[in-house]
């Protein structure tokens, strides 16, 4: 879809999507994904630059998969602004898993910033022909 | 065509009663207007348009400390290699591309909201920087450029000598 040749545009940083989910002190924003299948696999990308593995949350419950990646402020405390065009804060993103997922062997993976989630399918029970016993 | 309609209606019935039902029937409708604007600002799109940002990628935070500059970028995705940094005078010149990961052929995508592809950015600062003390790291996706500036920009004391 998007060519290599294409130069990239910025683009602010998105906030909460929706006013209940600003918990954390300071601001939230939600990070771009990229969701993608495979054979095997659903595929969840997310841009979360300035989280390190540590401060990076996944919870799983009821279906309900939720991303929270904490940055600290970069600058220190003596630092004047002189151009600011973006802020930092917490990243925040739920998903709402079908149950076709097979949540025990979801695999988290965290590079330069983005966080890599694979979640395999759960593969579809095959259908089996049950013997009866003659008493 | 409305507004007119109320204009001409308030100078008609100036003393009326039912002419300042009309005047606030005028600003009852500006004001609706004014929350609908308001409530398209939330779209994304809007927001392009209305951010600080100059639009270029990507975006900058600069601050100074010391007689030291700090610029930052969010790079996620982007290692250290395909970043190309020049420092020339006082401007910085930033550029590079960002790779979508490669995937396999039968993938299906639900949502792609990440882009690829080439960026270039020059930023001019307020004082010469002294190159060979620049220093540049790239971690978790944030590049943090450290540029000292030049001897020559430093405010110098003068002794003031009284006569």
């Amino acid at each position: 879809m998007a060519e290599t040749s294409k130069s990239l545009q910025a683009k602010e940083k998105r906030g909460p999507l929706s006013v209940a989910e600003q918990i954390d002190q300071g601001p939230t924003f939600t990070p771009d994904v990229d969701i993608f299948e495979t054979d095997g696999n659903i595929v969840v990308v997310a841009d979360m630059p300035g989280v390190t593995p540590e401060n990076i949350d996944i919870d799983l419950r009821e279906n309900t998969l939720t991303l929270s990646g904490k940055v600290s402020s970069p600058e220190g405390p003596d630092e004047v602004d002189i151009l600011r065009e973006y802020e930092t804060g917490t990243y925040f993103r739920q998903f709402t898993l079908s149950e076709m997922i097979d949540q025990p062997h979801i695999d988290a993976k965290m590079t330069d910033g983005v966080l890599r989630l694979t979640l395999p399918k759960v593969k579809p029970v095959e259908p089996r022909k049950v013997k009866v016993k003659a008493e | 065509m409305y507004y007119k309609g109320g204009r001409a209606m308030i100078i008609k019935n100036s003393l009326d009663n039912l002419s300042r039902w009309r005047w606030d029937d005028t600003f009852e409708e500006l004001e609706r207007m004014r929350l609908e604007i308001e409530r398209l600002y939330q779209y994304p799109a809007m927001k392009l348009f209305r951010g600080h940002s100059s639009g270029v990628f990507p975006a900058i935070n600069i601050t100074e400390e010391n007689d030291i500059y700090y610029l930052r970028a969010e790079l996620p995705g982007i290692k250290a290699d395909d970043l190309g940094l020049s420092i020339a005078n006082n401007t910085v010149t930033i550029e590079g591309e960002r790779k979508s990961d490669p995937e396999d052929e039968n993938t299906k995508y639900h949502r792609r909201e990440r882009d690829a592809g080439r960026f270039s950015r020059k930023i001019t600062l307020p004082a010469q920087i002294d190159e060979s003390k620049a220093d540049a790291k790239c971690s978790n996706g944030i590049l943090t450029i450290v540029l000292p500036k030049a001897e020559s920009a430093k405010p110098k004391k003068i002794a003031i000598t009284a006569v």
